[in-house]
């Protein structure tokens, strides 16, 4: 199995943690990833201001993977819905295709709509698969409660992203409880982080943040858990900020999936970067189930 | 002595550009943060910042750094090898022949003391280190001007550097050749170093002219080939007599050689007309000229860069003091070779192909930046454009990562970002996901000015809509824009509000809404208000609501929407053609 790996902008600018980990397990699990240094940003940020720019920007992305002949794993959840709504777009809209193809042409790639996009989480659940990780678990966890956050752009919209049932995913739960952990039901589950507000009115992202947390946190929750660099540093660097600017008590710390994952199946904790969070989640590895029976 | 006059100006106005070029990284002030110190602090704090990494274990990092990035130059070596060998010919050939033969008299001739320019090995080292520069100027050549790299900008100041040192190498060569071939060269030689008279020798220098026309490329204009044998055996014996010791086969000189074979037809009329004089005030000439303008010149990288990769080894914002961050910020500017790194790996540059603003290209933002650093006045456009382009980046820190010389361009962009902002002017990219970085740097920014140009931008946006300005009036229908729908056309599913039958499931399941007490003051519209007011074609509605820049996208509604409505993209629709109109509009209207 092979993928070429987009990292998109924020994984290795402030998140290589997420890097390092998603690659280890990658690497447990056989899955091939090659890097394309010539990758640019998915678009996602620039829809708001233009949405040929968006698209050209994920197009030419897909094409430089459509001229290696790779399908793309992404880690971001926010690229994988660009790069999906651009594949999506460019497959059915033959103008746009022809128009954007006319600028990509210029540095000689062509993209028509030729290969697949993955996110990491599908790949581990459809092209691995349950038992597989099962098989390569070494460590499991007793009583831990995670509650998985599964993004907005990978759920919806559910025509054009592909991911999962859209009203009642359950591959992030699956995938969570490979480990022994036990995904929790929480209402706010599939509702946003918050993140794509955060430098733009501070003020609601922090209070759909906290509104999220402290549902989580409700619910039983010990950690939160995500896979997409987004969620991830909102729920880490931004509910740090929220906790010193607000002095708000629902501290619900977040981990990255292969964090997770990669405890489990035995990975260094140096490659899963732990100690590169904000708020601390060492503590995790008080719910190893062997920590647990010696506790009892 | 014009050599010398001409060789002392040069110098001088050098040490003065030098000295000049150095004041400003104490001088000017970049960002935020920079306008703090004084010049004078600056120098103080810079000569402490130096002397205790001198004195402490950093300075082991400044060797690594030294060898590797500097000498080596591996940093060039992991993005192209091409562009390695371009570089590593051009300033290594040069650096050998500035040491070995520009400065002979104070180098070479000291260190062997059996050095001739034409003896070997430094007649054949000299070509040598001569070629290799010509290679370094060829590739250089065909990657700028033949293989069209996308974005790879190519301005006056690349070109002059070219120019400079092709019109030095050339002169060079043919300065050669044209001294290989001159007879007149050879009567000198024969008089000053083998002592031979022309009236009392005049049978021994026939012999040696024919051997030096046979063997050594001269053009003669007495003798002429072919020779007898015999003629060219006396000549050897007095050639290895006269001249052996101190003058190797030209042939070492493969350059200049190869060009005298070429020019040997015409050389005669060459010699006739000095043209060896002429070549050797052209090839001096040229060589004060790049020295004189080298600290004005995109060649002050060679001291400045170094200095530029020493100075990132061993700080840190954060943990350096800020005032030397300042003058480093200052000083980067002059280490810049403009080789356009940065852009060919920036992640936004391919955004230059919709929006046609060169700042964009982080290559082309530090030019502009130089420009705003320098006091220049720039109009408000101008600014305007260095602001949008510094603002589409996604702060991945490629640039930083690989730049050659080692420029923390994605300090540079924050603090020149903070400083532009602060000057007013709304910018429509701070109302995207870009924004998430300044979120997270929020600490670092100037406090008082983080909200102001987000308020802005939505102040210029929502001033473009006169009916959001009267909430209570009874809406005539002389404001319905009938051509509006025919607009929402960037995506397939933009016309699909028209499906909208205002069951408000949209507004119900909205986060956003739900999230205030208060949302019709707050937001403006609610979801489905505007895809009413889409259907209605009742443009200031759809387009002035806050509730546009304060959607997340996460989707719900258009997920639920029980008529297909595309909500989300709707929206983005609506958010394009609004900054579409200000943008463009309130761009013109400052240039007026």
């Amino acid at each position: 199995m092979k993928f070429a790996l987009f990292l998109g902008c924020n994984i290795p600018a402030r998140l290589n943690q997420y890097e390092s980990s998603a690659r280890a397990v990658l690497k447990k699990v056989d899955v091939d990833l090659v890097d394309i240094k010539e990758f640019n940003c998915c678009g996602y940020p620039v829809r708001n201001l233009d949405h040929k720019a968006f698209v050209l920007a994920s197009a030419r992305n897909l094409a430089l993977a459509a001229k290696k002949n790779l399908n793309v794993i992404s880690l971001c959840k926010c690229c994988y819905g660009s790069l999906k709504k651009a594949d999506h777009l460019m497959k059915e809209n033959a103008s746009l295709r022809a128009e954007i193809n006319k600028i990509l042409n210029k540095e000689g790639l062509q993209y028509d709509g030729d290969i697949e996009v993955k996110h990491f989480l599908s790949v581990l659940f459809h092209e691995v698969g349950v038992e597989t990780l099962k098989k390569k678990i070494e460590k499991t966890f007793t009583d831990l409660n995670i509650a998985t956050h599964y993004g907005c752009h990978v759920l919806r919209p559910s025509k054009v992203v592909q991911f999962d049932d859209p009203v009642a995913p359950s591959i992030f739960d699956k995938l969570v409880e490979v480990t022994g952990a036990k995904s929790i039901d929480w209402s706010m589950k599939l509702d946003c982080c918050g993140a794509p507000l955060w430098g733009v009115n501070d003020d609601l992202s922090m209070n759909l943040t906290e509104k999220k947390l402290e549902n989580g946190k409700k619910a039983g929750a010990d950690y939160l858990c995500t896979a997409c660099p987004y969620c991830q540093m909102q729920f880490d660097t931004v509910q740090n900020t929220i906790l010193s600017i607000r002095g708000t008590n629902h501290q619900l710390p977040s981990l990255l999936y292969p964090q997770l994952l990669g405890l489990s199946l035995g990975i260094e904790r140096e490659l899963l970067g732990l100690k590169m969070n904000s708020l601390p989640i060492e503590g995790i590895e008080d719910f190893f189930t062997e920590q647990k029976a010696m506790e009892a | 002595m014009f050599f010398s006059i001409s060789l002392y100006v040069a110098l001088a106005i050098f040490g003065f550009g030098l000295v000049y070029k150095a004041s400003t990284w104490f001088r000017y002030n970049i960002g935020i943060e920079a306008g703090k110190f004084s010049a004078p602090t600056r120098v103080f704090k810079a000569i402490l910042g130096i002397a205790s990494i001198l004195f402490s274990e950093k300075i082991l990092t400044l060797i690594k750094v030294f060898v590797i990035d500097v000498v080596l130059q591996v940093r060039i070596l992991r993005q192209d090898f091409l562009r390695w060998l371009m570089h590593i010919c051009i300033y290594l050939g040069f650096m050998l022949l500035l040491l070995m033969h520009a400065l002979e008299n104070f180098i070479s001739e000291p260190l062997f003391t059996d050095y001739y320019s034409t003896v070997n090995p430094f007649m054949f080292l000299r070509d040598l280190f001569g070629f290799m520069v010509i290679i370094g100027i060829g590739i250089a050549i065909f990657r700028r001007f033949i293989l069209k790299v996308p974005r790879l900008k190519t301005n006056a100041m690349d070109h002059y550097a070219i120019i400079i040192l092709a019109v030095i190498m050339i002169s060079g060569v043919f300065l050669e050749a044209t001294k290989i071939t001159s007879h007149t060269e050879f009567q000198f030689m024969v008089e000053d170093y083998a002592g031979l008279s022309a009236e009392d020798d005049a049978d021994e220098i026939k012999v040696l002219e024919s051997y030096w026309v046979k063997e050594y490329g001269v053009v003669s204009p007495n003798v002429k080939k072919p020779f007898d044998k015999e003629l060219l055996d006396q000549g050897k014996e007095s050639h290895e007599m006269n001249c052996a010791e101190c003058h190797s086969r030209p042939h070492w000189a493969f350059l200049g050689y190869g060009t005298a074979k070429i020019i040997s037809p015409v050389a005669l009329g060459l010699d006739r007309t000095n043209m060896p004089t002429i070549l050797w005030y052209l090839h001096f000439l040229a060589c004060w000229i790049g020295l004189a303008y080298l600290p004005f010149s995109k060649m002050f990288h060679i001291f400045v860069s170094p200095l530029s990769l020493l100075a990132n080894a061993v700080m840190e914002k954060g943990k350096s003091e800020p005032a030397n961050i300042a003058t480093r910020q200052a000083m980067e500017l002059d280490a810049c070779t403009h080789c356009c790194t940065c852009t060919l790996n920036c992640s936004a540059a391919v955004f230059f192909e919709i929006f046609p603003n060169t700042n964009i290209l982080p290559s082309e933002k530090i030019i502009s930046i130089k420009a705003l650093a320098a006091g220049k006045e720039l109009s408000e456009p101008e600014l305007r454009h260095l602001q949008e382009g510094i603002y589409l980046c996604t702060n991945c820190y490629r640039c930083t990562v690989v730049c050659p010389v080692g420029i923390n361009l994605q300090d540079l962009w924050f603090n020149v970002r903070e400083s532009l902002l602060k000057k007013g002017y709304p910018e429509f990219f701070a109302l995207s996901p870009l924004s998430f970085y300044r979120g997270l740097m929020k600490e670092d920014g100037d406090g008082d000015n983080y909200q102001k140009p987000l308020d802005q931008t939505r102040e210029a946006i929502a001033d473009r809509c006169e009916l959001m300005k009267m909430p209570d009036k009874v809406l005539p229908l002389s404001d319905i824009d009938s051509a509006f729908k025919g607009t929402l056309n960037r995506s397939d599913q933009a016309n699909t509000f028209s499906g909208c039958f205002g069951c408000e499931t949209c507004t119900t399941v909205c986060p956003v809404v739900a999230s205030y007490d208060n949302p019709r003051e707050v937001l403006g519209l609610l979801p489905h208000q505007i895809m009413n007011a889409c259907g209605l074609g009742l443009k200031d509605l759809a387009l002035g609501s806050n509730m546009l820049w304060d959607c997340l996208t996460c989707y719900q509604c258009q997920e639920l929407c029980p008529q297909g409505v595309c909500v989300t993209d709707i929206l983005y629709e609506l958010k394009n053609e609004a900054v579409q109109q200000v943008r463009e509009k309130s761009l013109m209207e400052r240039t007026l």
